[in-house]
């Protein structure tokens, strides 16, 4: 195990994928000379060469379609997006092309694409740069997504998306690039796509996340330690599919759960996630499920207004302190 | 509708109660069943409890009033309900404090006139502003279902508890796990008002329906007995009465038992738990509860008998013991043990009973003292029986002597009711054919 950076992670994933099989190559915006918007490339130019880490210009339609079309013809490309807001241009493709594509030709094109980059707000981005878009992506049939929170996960899910026959978005985080943590060296650390890990096993509460709001979720699981509450951190991991067993499991031994999720509250992750929790566990709760996510409004620029409007760690204590009826 | 509070008959024979204490005030959302008064009646201190949701908007009788069976003593309703014509009729019942019947033409709940009494307020009762419960309660209004979580339904269904009889302390007083838990374990989460009734003496205060007892009041002569001794010894201060018993006929009737076959084989436990539950019924003033404020005698004898498992001490009952033939006692008894040890004992075989019984006889223990399991005021504590030399009559003999230790809570039972009590254990022990007579 080598301590390393969420960034570092993602680009020994690359690099081990990219040696292992000649077919991968990595497309997007400032991947290749500029070495990565956040150097998650870096270094990859110099190794791969132009013909495998390829600078693009800034026409997400047209480099996702690229792709899409590469993916048909048998190559594993990787698409960045320097975030995922800029994906929305690229939406057509990615619906209506990678995920349609092997039911649409009666199973004769696989789609092993995939498109990659941050997700969510990071500081100070204003509206348009500040969204989270993972409810708008699971909810396509045809598409996997998934939400790494730590170093070890970005590396093992984005391997295992890479080695996927299907398109798999994968939503990083520009305020989890720098995060360090152990992350194994093996070139063969996969993380099976579609498996939830309890981060911190609880017998209270269960507090059930992915991504960005993983390391929101252990610091309010250690704030209720204090009170002698033990709370149980569920990270999804994969939001598509999702694993429903180990939602359940959870919700089962703790009758309690708080939903944590970056993105608006309709529509969102969460209410999926409350969906499983009603229909497989009514009869083990002991209290209404509480949802913590992003205030209904476009992001604020404002810093105090930012701040105000982003889930966090004492909407999220209150929101297990409810749960738990402690108020 | 408005529905009346009357003064309930709380006890077969009462024709008229005393109101103690209004537990709540004018203005309270209350639920049904909710404690409105505590009301002295004939026999004890009783609750009385409403009969519909609402708010308590109307409360008509003074604290340490005497009022008869059938007297309207409050009315309920919606928040700013007028409830003039029900009050115009009450005021003429109090105008007579004298009828000792409730009016039967009297019939509040059908509004005959809008006639308004300008004496009355117009629905007043608003619920207090900050009165954060109340408006929770209001606001948790179900008319009359009780609101709980999906986990406390199934957990209630499982232990085999009516979940209606359960208080939640969620919010709108939604029962949640932690109140199934309590009442699984016989502890009630709303604090005790008083401190002298711990919550494991609150877990007699439900008692199975059927359940034949009554209720005594303290004495001033009890209460100051209760006080000061408690704080003499721990919480409950105990006592300890040993003594000895002659078992040689017990023996000569196990020896005649067995010859007549394997069938018929009773042990010496079976015979002490025969002889305890026949003595008890004599002795409803040991066979008890202390409830705090009263002592509760109970007429059936609900028999807990200590059994030691691999987890600790579980004390299953023999429930009515006084009405089973020995050998029902015997098989019933076995039975729970091995229940116990197999760890299959349900809530409703481990609780409810009146007077315990601790053998550890089968270790050679010649005689302890064993602790009493509250709210029940007393436990017997078997030692080994063993040959002993004794002097009768001036001549040296030998004969087999049951030591028995009896340990009362001297808040209930007083030295001489404790020894008559083993005077009469004694006459059955020493002549078992008295378990028969």
């Amino acid at each position: 195990m080598a301590i390393m950076t969420y960034r570092d992670a993602l680009n020994a994933a690359l690099r081990e994928e990219l040696r292992r099989d000649d077919r991968v190559f990595l497309m997007g915006e400032e991947v290749a000379v500029y070495q990565g918007a956040y150097k998650v490339s870096k270094g990859l130019l110099q190794e791969f060469g132009e013909m495998r880490i390829v600078d693009t210009p800034i026409t997400e339609l047209g480099f996702a379609g690229v792709g899409v079309g590469a993916a048909m013809v048998g190559l594993r490309p990787i698409i960045e997006f320097m975030t995922w807001n800029f994906a929305l241009l690229a939406l057509d493709q990615i619906v209506n092309a990678a995920a349609k594509m092997l039911y649409m030709s009666g199973g004769q094109y696989n789609m092993p694409i995939v498109f990659r980059g941050p997700n969510g707000a990071a500081l100070q981005l204003g509206a348009q740069h500040s969204q989270a878009w993972e409810s708008w992506l699971a909810h396509i049939p045809g598409l996997k997504v998934v939400a790494p929170g730590t170093p070890a996960d970005a590396k093992g899910l984005l391997k295992a998306a890479i080695r996927d026959d299907n398109p798999v978005m994968v939503l990083e985080g520009e305020m989890l690039y720098n995060v360090k943590g152990e992350v194994p060296d093996s070139s063969d650390f996969v993380i099976p796509l579609g498996k939830a890990e309890v981060k911190r096993a609880g017998t209270d509460a269960s507090i059930i996340t992915y991504g960005k709001m993983v390391n929101i979720a252990l610091q309010a699981a250690e704030v209720l330690a204090k009170d002698g509450v033990q709370v149980e951190v569920l990270d999804l991991r994969t939001l598509r599919p999702m694993d429903v067993p180990a939602i359940v499991a959870t919700v089962m031994k703790t009758n309690r759960a708080v939903v944590l999720e970056e993105g608006w509250e309709v529509c969102g992750m969460g209410a999926q996630v409350v969906d499983y929790i009603q229909r497989e566990c009514f009869d083990s709760l002991d209290a209404p499920i509480v949802r913590v996510h992003q205030a209904d409004t476009p992001m604020p620029y404002t810093k105090s207004l930012e701040k105000a409007a982003k889930p966090d760690l004492a909407k999220t204590v209150s929101a297990l302190r409810a749960v738990c009826y402690l108020d | 509708m408005a529905t009346k509070v009357t003064m309930e008959a709380l006890s077969p024979t009462m024709e008229e109660g005393r109101l103690v204490t209004w537990s709540r005030k004018e203005g309270d959302a209350v639920k049904t069943g909710d404690v409105l008064a505590e009301v002295e009646t004939d026999k004890a201190i009783m609750e009385l409890v409403a009969r519909a949701d609402g708010v308590l908007l109307k409360l008509l009788v003074p604290e340490g009033t005497a009022a008869p069976v059938g007297t309207l003593l409050g009315v309920i309703g919606a928040a700013g309900e007028d409830i003039s014509v029900v009050l115009s009729a009450a005021k003429d019942l109090l105008a007579a404090p004298t009828t000792a019947v409730p009016a039967p033409t009297a019939k509040p709940d059908v509004v005959l006139s809008a006639a308004k009494d300008p004496l009355v307020p117009p629905a007043a009762a608003p619920v207090a502003p900050g009165d954060k419960q109340a408006l929770r309660s209001a606001q948790g209004d179900t008319g009359g279902f009780n609101r709980a979580s999906p986990l406390a339904r199934r957990l209630a269904g499982d232990a085999g508890l009516d979940i209606r009889t359960i208080a939640g302390s969620g919010p709108g007083g939604r029962i949640i796990k932690r109140d199934i838990e309590a009442a699984m374990s016989g502890v009630v989460l709303s604090e005790a008002k008083d401190p002298l009734v711990s919550s494991v003496e609150k877990q007699a205060l439900r008692s199975a329906p059927g359940d034949n007892y009554r209720d005594i009041p303290l004495t001033q002569i009890r209460k100051t007995i209760a006080k000061r001794l408690a704080e003499s010894i721990g919480p409950i201060p105990t006592f300890y009465l040993t003594a000895g018993y002659d078992l040689s006929k017990v023996m000569e009737l196990r020896r005649a038992m067995a010859e007549l076959g394997d069938d018929f084989k009773v042990s010496v436990n079976d015979v002490i738990l025969k002889a305890v539950a026949t003595a008890l019924a004599q002795h409803p003033e040991v066979n008890s509860h202390w409830l705090g404020d009263r002592i509760r005698q109970h007429d059936r004898v609900h028999l807990g008998m200590a059994v030691a498992t691999d987890d600790g001490l579980i004390v299953p009952v023999i429930f009515d013991a006084h009405l089973k033939r020995m050998k029902d006692l015997s098989r019933e008894a076995k039975e729970l043990a091995k229940k116990a040890r197999e760890r299959k004992l349900k809530p409703e075989e481990y609780t409810g009973s009146t007077f315990s019984v601790s053998n550890l006889g089968m270790f050679g223990i010649d005689q302890f003292t064993a602790i009493i399991n509250p709210p029940e005021c007393s436990i017997l504590a078997i030692g080994t029986a063993s040959e002993q030399v004794i002097i009768q009559d001036g001549a040296v003999g030998t004969c087999t002597v049951l030591r028995v230790t009896m340990s009362c809570d001297h808040r209930a039972i007083d030295g001489a009711v404790g020894a008559k009590f083993m005077q009469t254990l004694r006459r059955m022990i020493e002549n078992p054919l008295m378990l028969v007579y």
